[in-house]
């Protein structure tokens, strides 16, 4: 049998995500974690004393924990041997032109402005540790709505940000939290006021671009009563041959009857370790929906989690993860129900490629006197070969007994019938496998805005396409 | 030599050998019917065509133009002008139709996702779809439902003769499209393959019954029995068979009435 014509597109591939420009760092702390680099990187951002303390506590806690020995195998990760915090350029820059041209050739290749000049109401764009390049729609503005870098928002909003920071997701949660609390830097700080809603998704592109660099964003997102908000938040790294650990941390606070969604496209380079924690607070009648895309990085860990709080609150996790050789994807959701009357849906698609594992873990709790809640989980999962791995691991503790708890879970490979089917119109075998995956996971695309479908479908063509032949 | 040739082939599934040497030609313009009763072959010759991998060549030829087939993928051969319309169309599901026939089209135009040149601009393409979806009564909002998901069995074989209204293959193989059709669709059906027939383009009916044979008029009629060609000839050898059914090679009783009417 003749084969389908090999398409070459690691060099393209390295082009398009994978091109670094020459470090140029302002400021890089050393590599690995004392407390006198986390002095020092406090010194160094200017930040109140309160901060100082907790990051010290929190890397104290950090030591003190041991590693997880559930979910990946986080073994290879040697702390000693990253660099916990850069600075790439000393102050933030407000418009286009401000940008270093190293770094604006970086986001000229991401098409950060072009999005921004299509739709985008504001754009905060982390090149490294630091936000560099920030800008907000004047309307918002007026609205009241803040939408910074986390660091400007601990010094320009003292009193909402101490309100609020880390009591969603506390230094002692887990040892990653921990870490990200001793070191964190950048990330988003979004508050929007009450009956506020912002019709266009506000937008942050994420890079790594340092050899051996942690990068410990931390956004906090408050919405106030009867607010909307979505957030977007994409991310490519470069490719790199030792490995980089991104270890970020979410917090979100829905009040009642508002209304939150936070959409994450991930594509970290193979050799990433993507260990975030998420999770979201909704009070009464609030909505919270995490749009979770994983593509990309060697380990991720990641389950978006949603604490239903006050009665009439819902929750949903929508996610995809694609893991190819060498990858294992290990990410799910956690819906918490605290109080009656709240429901929550979880939808899990996975794929599977060339060797690679996805894993759905996920956990649904109801605590007693949660009564009349409904919970559905659905996870599909979709492997493109013998080699490749999925499993799942769905918890429910339930203590409650007049609860409507649903779940389902499948596994497929692509058909030879769909292949054939699709080849025998003349398209290839790569583009018929391509097709059979973007359409799985239409469910997930469909949610996403419309540059960043076309991005995603692109994301998984790179990805089909590396292992023709 | 014919535009399109089948010679001595033979094929098996699974270790059993299904078709013990078929020969066939067809040339552009031609409307043949391959007729056969159940486990005839039927299938194995319209898959093995087009190149399903479940199904294994042991010998022989098959040429499109002169350029052989069996050695080429499903996707080449298509590009080369091969179609089949399949019995039973696969669901592909969270994929348009508008995107299924718009790749497909691609390919044929070896757009690669490169050359924007190549690539099927939004407004040829309704114009190519206008017609072919007027004559089979298909509506707009079809464009946006998935492959085959949900479709009657009448939308499928639709579906199948759109594909191939757009495609315009020199050599079209339709296995049983008239099964699962009520009588509008069978018309529509009819009616677009009839627009389609004559010129550049070969048909193969492969069907049990001849009611697509009234409506869409066979110039060859073959007969296919356990994997070999048993009687070839011109339309009469339809007619003879709805009187006698395959009872002359099978043991098939009422044979005449099951392959006059679809059970």
């Amino acid at each position: 049998m003749a084969v389908a014509p090999r398409i070459n597109v690691g060099d393209d591939y390295k082009e398009k995500y994978g091109f670094f420009d020459p470090e140029n760092y302002v400021f890089k702390a050393k590599r690995g974690l004392s407390p006198e680099i986390i002095q020092e990187i406090s010194w160094m951002k200017q930040e109140p004393e309160w901060m100082a303390k907790l990051r010290l506590r929190a890397l104290d806690i950090f030591r003190k924990k041991p590693m997880p020995t559930w979910g990946a195998d986080l073994s290879k990760i040697d702390f000693e041997n990253i660099f916990y915090y850069l600075k790439s350029s000393e102050k933030q820059s407000t418009s286009w032109e401000d940008v270093p041209d190293d770094i604006k050739r970086t986001f000229d290749r991401l098409g950060v402005p072009q999005a921004e000049r299509k739709f985008l109401a504001g754009v905060a764009a982390q090149y490294e540790s630091e936000v560099v390049y920030h800008s907000l729609h004047k309307d918002l503005e007026k609205k009241g709505v803040l939408f910074l870098d986390t660091d400007s928002g601990l010094r320009d909003h003292p009193e909402l940000f101490q309100e609020y920071f880390g009591t969603v997701i506390p230094a002692a949660d887990n040892k990653f939290a921990a870490l990200n609390t001793a070191a964190w830097s950048g990330g988003s700080f979004i508050y929007v006021p009450k009956g506020v809603k912002v019709d266009i998704p506000l937008q942050a592109y994420f890079r790594i671009n340092a050899e051996n660099m942690g990068q410990f964003e931390r956004t906090l997102i408050i919405c106030d009563e009867d607010s909307f908000v979505h957030y977007i938040e994409g991310c490519t790294a470069p490719i790199y041959t030792t490995d980089s650990l991104h270890s970020a941390v979410v917090e979100i606070i829905v009040k009642k009857g508002a209304r939150c969604r936070y959409t994450t496209i991930q594509n970290w380079s193979t050799n990433v370790y993507n260990l975030v924690t998420k999770r979201a607070l909704a009070y009464e009648g609030a909505t919270m929906e995490w749009v979770d895309g994983n593509l990309g990085s060697a380990v991720t860990m990641k389950y978006p989690s949603v604490y239903l709080m006050e009665p009439g609150a819902k929750g949903d996790v929508l996610s995809i993860a694609f893991a190819g050789k060498g990858q294992h994807q290990d990410a799910g959701a956690k819906m918490v129900h605290a109080a009656p009357n709240t429901t929550s849906t979880i939808t899990s698609k996975s794929i599977s490629k060339a060797g690679g594992r996805t894993s759905y873990r996920g956990l649904v709790k109801v605590q007693p006197g949660s009564s009349h809640v409904k919970s559905f989980v659905k996870c599909d999962a979709l492997l493109l070969d013998d080699q490749s791995i999925s499993d799942t691991y769905p918890y429910i503790e339930c203590d409650e007994s007049e609860v409507t708890i649903g779940h389902e879970a499948t596994v497929s490979k692509v058909s030879d019938e769909q292949l054939f089917y699709l080849m025998s119109r003349g398209i290839s075998q790569v583009e018929a496998e391509t097709m059979i995956v973007n359409g799985f996971i239409e469910p997930f695309t469909k949610e996403l805005p419309l540059e960043y479908a076309v991005e995603l479908n692109r994301l998984i063509q790179l990805e089909m396409e590396g292992s023709v032949g | 030599m014919a535009d399109f040739e089948i010679k001595d082939l033979r094929v098996g599934v699974e270790g059993r050998e299904i078709l013990k040497g078929v020969s066939l030609q067809v040339n552009r313009g031609e409307v043949h019917a391959v007729m056969g009763p159940n486990g005839s072959g039927k299938s194995t010759l319209s898959n093995a065509l087009m190149g399903h991998p479940s199904y294994q060549v042991l010998g022989g030829e098959v040429l499109l133009n002169g350029q052989s087939l069996l050695e080429l993928q499903p996707d080449q051969r298509a590009r080369l002008g091969l179609y089949l319309a399949f019995q039973y169309p696969i669901v592909v599901p969270g994929v348009t139709m508008a995107n299924f026939l718009r790749t497909a089209l691609n390919a044929q135009r070896g757009y690669d996702g490169k050359d924007k040149a190549k690539a099927i601009g939004p407004k040829e393409f309704r114009e190519l779809l206008a017609e072919p979806m007027n004559t089979l009564r298909i509506d707009k909002s079809f464009l946006s439902r998935y492959v085959n998901e949900g479709f009657s069995g009448g939308e499928k074989k639709r579906a199948e003769i759109l594909q191939m209204a757009v495609l315009r293959p020199t050599m079209a193989l339709l296995d049983e499209t008239d099964s699962g059709l009520d009588i509008d669709s069978i018309k529509y059906v009819s009616e677009s393959i009839n627009s389609m027939r004559g010129g550049e383009l070969g048909i193969l009916i492969i069907t049990h019954y001849t009611r697509i044979l009234k409506f869409i008029q066979p110039d060859y009629v073959h007969v296919l029995v356990n994997g070999q060609v048993v009687r070839s000839g011109g339309s009469e050898v339809a007619d003879q068979l709805e009187n006698t059914g395959y009872s002359e090679w099978v043991d098939e009783p009422a044979a005449a009435a099951a392959v006059a009417e679809e059970v």
